[in-house]
């Protein structure tokens, strides 16, 4: 980097609505750009977790730096920042964006805007971004791509009459993003003579070189040697290395400066030192101020996850604290519970990402989990004036000990045609939505809003919202704050005993519809014993739903002469075999997945 | 001398064709095949133990039976060599010593001394008033029939090839030929059986005024056509053409019916409750789960399974209990026959002939040794025997202690705490305290002085109640 220039200098990310082929782009962009031969390309180079491949999202930021050749005869650098595309990593988003000049918008030619698109689109704008749209899949016998154009240009007000026409897919029109992305995408601006302002908006856990941070430089310059601070977490340390990155490698070189995009290792051993949206600073020449937007990570969704056969306890913490060195949004601490024995309360940036850490605990560590129910984190102001944050339901204190609760509410815009327009506002009704007001976007579509409480979507809002619009709905939301709430603790009582593993918190009115869905739900997973076992929903002792499963009357083997005793015996062990895969509450066994089956109350 | 009753059942795997619910070792057999398999049948018993002298001063052979498949389907003069090898090779009980001191058995009726048990099971329709005059003649003291309903449609869909006129005259036939102990075999939640035909079957059979009754509750079996019809959900969606093939409810021609539905879990314990009402008011106590007599005629082979008596079985797949052992022949017909075969050629070393396959154990012969001491005659005899036999297990003390336990607890008299004690040189409460404590007080068992036996309640879920005395 000798004829260091920031003018070829190109800092960009993509921004779509999940599957407009946001990813299909990045790769082609990294194709074209000539970095790659076609024998090293897989399929979407930048997702590489097996997870983020599989359901085809993407998780955690990546970056690449590739060079591209452009018609005016300079060489561009291109850092392309793919950022994670769900919403419960928003914040994760918004900190990839705060490091990018610009941004390419994908929109499918057939679909249009989307909820996302618009989210990701003004979360882009918020951050001065210049933002150029690209329309995608045009190859598609239902493109209409003059109409998305118009809606673009309605609905957002971008410029769109000379958006390329492409389709990632087949390798249509990539050359018109490329010359679109030196042209439209400023080039970075700072001053390499100033104090070192780095923004970190990713790290990366490595066993050998430890952390290794993702960074935006502002100002200034890094070497290794340099001695930097992080301004929010205090850490100081001295660099070992500084590079960029390749296709899913990375590339060393003597010195980052003002404008580029690369990575930072210091023998940093926790990511918790490095949190997203800190600044990098030298600590012997610091700047002035931190960069904006910075914030403190934090788990709106709790659950408690224990290992099915309790002795892997300590296997379950191993795993958590490996996956902890690189997803700092992950919380976990011990807990215990009566019918579970000990387990974890962990905490997830929302259900999605707590999907994922499940997946990866049972997938990558060979655990068995139990997870409890999922829930948000509850205010409960006491009457002697203390508030507690509450993230396990058995913690709740006594009701003659609450002043009031309060809950998270979340700001909801949801996309739908007119056709599912009544179907979807029934469900935001049905989730205790408020509604905001409705935009058309166009004749058949509409933009809703809603502020729905975060507990009535952490379940399956997005499952029901799909379901109820046959797919056609999208969907995003952002945290807007607390809210008082008539809230109740919902207990479930099996066999007149209550299982603290199986208690939430719930809105009063809602109480008893989950009630009864819960006790339903139980009954089926619940196998007979040899008395009937009531099953009961409760607030506050007071029943509210039962159900009951009816008492075995028959388990007997009729013949056992000679030939049969052996085979008697294996019937008799598997009989005991199978108890030990239940967990036992008083005298009654309860399978492991019937902690689980109460999650998903909506499915049919 | 004391010498131990031994039980010895023989094996006969001929049907005339299967039934539907039927997974016991069967298959039809030609009339060659029969002859071969009686030959080696009669090899293995002549054979048997050859090297272990004592046989005969330790056991005595206290009852024999038939039972298969079929045996009512071999010729009478099989039936004859195979009986007459088993009292060349054994000890036969005889008038002189009594079978039981408790005098439990005294199966020919006569009130004076007792003899062995020897039992045949036959089927309707292929037992003949020659057969069953025979089989008296050679010695055969009990008949077992298969009859298992009165109603000739349930028959046809338990897959029968008899109706129940043809049962009623090999009943009657075995009356002439002077058996004054019969067994009648019946089956209760049968397909398309109702409480009311169920009730006349039992009525129709209570007239006969058999010995003895076997009322089984159907258990549908894997690998059998009525699992395909059965085994996945309660309701039928196949049927059974003529030839005896499971169709699918889409390939039903139009001549076929669904096959029709098992009662549901409340009329078989319905149907289960009645056979013990019924059969009581008749006279008959129920002296096991599923077995009732008239005083005097319990099966005393059969419950010798329950009571902890050694046994011997002869005849492909056939299992043997003996001296802390329990073995299964082999199930595979040419290995069977082969083993058999050889053995006749090497009088000296009856076991080392037979599948040649069987590669010596190491981790068997340690295990073995570790789990109880043997003489090197009884060890080596063991290691022996593993060369044509499957599925050898040797029973260690707290395996024995189960079994005392749940086969014991499915008669009716229960089990005694004392004989445990004698037994095992420990108090029950010792090993199952807990257990019986915990099935106590859920009202699954009675427990009285010396007895422990299952309620009512216990019986409907002993499978549930049994499991908990593994150790």
């Amino acid at each position: 980097m000798s004829n260091f220039d920031q003018s070829k200098i190109r800092n960009f990310c993509i921004v779509a609505h999940i599957d407009h082929g946001k990813s299909t782009l990045a790769d082609r962009i990294i194709e074209k750009t000539g970095l790659l031969t076609e024998r090293e390309m897989q399929e979407q180079v930048l997702d590489n977790m097996d997870i983020e491949r599989e359901r085809g999202i993407t998780i955690k930021a990546q970056t690449v730096r590739t060079v591209y050749k452009a018609n005016d005869g300079e060489e561009y650098i291109f850092n392309l920042i793919d950022t994670p595309g769900h919403v419960d990593f928003n914040y994760e988003v918004s900190r990839s964006l705060a490091a990018c000049d610009g941004a390419i918008l994908v929109v499918d030619a057939a679909q249009g805007i989307e909820a996302q698109t618009l989210a990701n689109v003004y979360l882009a704008l918020d951050h001065n971004l210049d933002v150029f749209p690209v329309i995608n899949k045009i190859d598609l016998p239902s493109a209409e791509p003059q109409r998305v154009i118009d809606e673009i240009e309605d609905v957002i007000g971008l410029e769109a009459q000379d958006a390329p026409l492409i389709s990632a897919k087949n390798g249509i029109g990539i050359e018109d993003v490329l010359e679109q992305i030196v042209h439209k995408i400023p080039a970075p601006v700072g001053d390499v003579d100033a104090p070192l302002k780095a923004l970190i908006f990713d790290s990366l856990y490595d066993s050998y070189r430890g952390v290794i941070i993702f960074c935006r430089l502002m100002d200034g310059c890094v070497k290794k040697g340099t001695t930097i601070k992080m301004m929010a977490t205090g850490a100081v340390c001295d660099v070992v290395e500084v590079g960029t990155f390749g296709a899913g490698s990375f590339m060393p070189c003597d010195e980052l400066k003002a404008g580029m995009v690369g990575y930072i290792t210091a023998s940093i051993k926790n990511v918790k030192d490095t949190a997203v949206g800190d600044t990098v600073t030298d600590a012997n020449n610091p700047c002035a101020e931190a960069l904006p937007g910075y914030k403190e990570v934090k788990s709106m969704v709790y659950c408690g996850m224990y290992p099915a056969d309790s002795a892997k306890y300590e296997d379950l913490k191993d795993a958590l604290e490996k996956l902890q060195l690189n997803d700092a949004s992950l919380y976990f601490e011990p807990e215990t519970s009566i019918a579970l024995g000990f387990g974890f309360r962990c905490g997830f940036l929302g259900l999605l990402h707590l999907e994922i850490i499940q997946e990866r605990l049972e997938r990558e560590y060979n655990l068995d989990l139990v997870t409890t129910a999922p829930g948000v984190i509850y205010r409960v102001y006491k009457t002697n004036g203390d508030m507690i944050e509450l993230t396990n339901p058995s913690n709740l204190p006594d009701p003659s000990e609450i002043e009031h609760m309060e809950e998270p509410i979340v700001t909801a815009e949801i996309m739908v045609t007119t056709e599912y327009l009544g179907a979807i506002m029934q469900l935001c009704q049905e989730r205790r939505g408020k509604h905001l007001g409705m935009d058309y976007m166009e004749e058949t579509r509409v933009l809703l809003k809603y502020e729905i409480p975060l507990n009535e979507i952490i379940y399956d809002f997005f499952d029901a919202l799909k379901s109820r619009s046959r797919g056609y709905a999208s969907f995003d939301y952002e945290l807007k704050g607390y809210e008082k709430s008539e809230l109740v603790k919902l207990d479930i009582l099996i066999n007149k005993e209550e299982v603290d593993a199986l208690s939430f918190i719930v809105h009063k009115e809602s109480a008893y519809e989950r009630g009864r869905r819960m006790c339903e739900r139980l009954k089926e997973e619940i196998p007979r014993h040899m008395f009937e076992v009531p099953i009961q929903a409760a607030i506050g002792g007071k029943v509210i739903a039962r159900e009951t499963v009816k008492a075995v009357r028959k388990d007997v083997l009729a013949k056992c002469y000679g030939g049969d005793i052996s085979r008697k015996k294996k019937l008799l062990e598997k009989q005991k075999e199978g108890k030990k895969r239940m967990r036992q509450i008083g005298n009654v066994e309860i399978p492991q997945k019937a902690f689980m089956s109460v999650l998903k109350l909506d499915e049919d | 001398m004391n010498r131990r009753k031994l039980a010895i059942y023989v094996h006969i795997p001929f049907c005339v064709k299967k039934c539907l619910y039927c997974d016991f070792l069967s298959a039809k057999g030609t009339a060659a095949e029969k002859q071969e398999y009686v030959d080696a049948l009669i090899k293995e018993i002549e054979y048997y133990g050859l090297d272990d002298s004592d046989l005969n001063s330790q056991y005595e052979v206290a009852t024999v039976f038939f039972g298969g498949g079929t045996p009512s389907i071999l010729e009478a003069a099989q039936i004859g060599r195979i009986l007459e090898a088993i009292r060349n090779r054994f000890n036969m009980v005889s008038c002189d010593v009594p079978v039981d001191k408790q005098g439990v058995n005294n199966t020919d009726g006569s009130g004076m001394a007792a003899v062995a048990e020897i039992t045949i099971e036959c089927n309707p329709g292929t037992a003949t008033k020659e057969k069953l005059q025979a089989w008296k003649e050679m010695g055969i003291n009990r008949i077992s029939i298969g009859l298992q309903s009165a109603n000739d449609d349930e028959l046809k869909h338990l897959g029968r090839i008899h109706n129940y006129q043809e049962f009623l005259d090999t009943y009657n036939w075995a009356r002439e030929a002077g058996f004054e102990n019969i067994n009648i075999d019946l089956m209760s939640a049968i397909p398309g059986q109702t409480l009311e035909s169920y009730s006349q079957t039992l009525e129709k059979v209570i007239k006969l005024k058999p010995e003895h009754i076997s009322s089984y509750s159907l258990i549908v079996e894997e690998e059998t056509p009525f699992y395909d019809i059965y085994g996945e959900d309660k309701e039928s969606t196949a049927t059974v053409n003529i030839k005896g093939e499971v169709v699918p409810q889409s390939q039903m021609g139009a001549d076929m019916q669904l096959w029709p539905d098992l009662p549901d879990e409340d009329t078989e314990r319905e149907m289960y409750y009645l056979t013990d009402q019924l059969l009581r008011g008749a006279g008959y106590h129920r002296y096991e789960i599923s077995n009732y007599s008239m005083d005097g005629y319990e099966c005393a082979h059969n419950k010798s399974y329950w009571d902890g008596t050694e046994y011997i079985g002869f005849g492909l797949g056939a299992s043997s209990y003996i001296k802390n052992i329990r073995y299964s022949n082999t199930d595979d017909w040419y290995k069977y026959i082969g083993a058999c075969n050889n053995k006749g050629n090497a009088q000296n070393q009856p076991y080392y002939v037979g599948a040649g396959d069987y590669s010596e154990d190491d981790d068997f012969e340690e295990e073995l040794e570790a789990s109880r001491s043997l003489s090197r005659e009884e060890f080596g005899q063991i290691l022996l025997a593993e060369k044509y036999h499957e599925a050898i297990q040797l029973m260690s003390v707290n395996e024995q202690m189960e079994e005392f336990m749940y086969l014991g607890l499915r008669m009716m008299k229960g089990i005694s705490k004392e004989e445990f004690r004698s037994r095992f040189h420990k108090n029950i409460e010792e090993v199952y305290g807990t257990a019986i404590d915990k099935l106590r007080s859920e009202g699954l068992l009675d427990v009285e002085a010396d007895v422990i036996r299952l309620t009512a309640k216990g019986i409907d879920v002993s499978n549930r109640v049994l499991a908990n005395f593994l150790l």
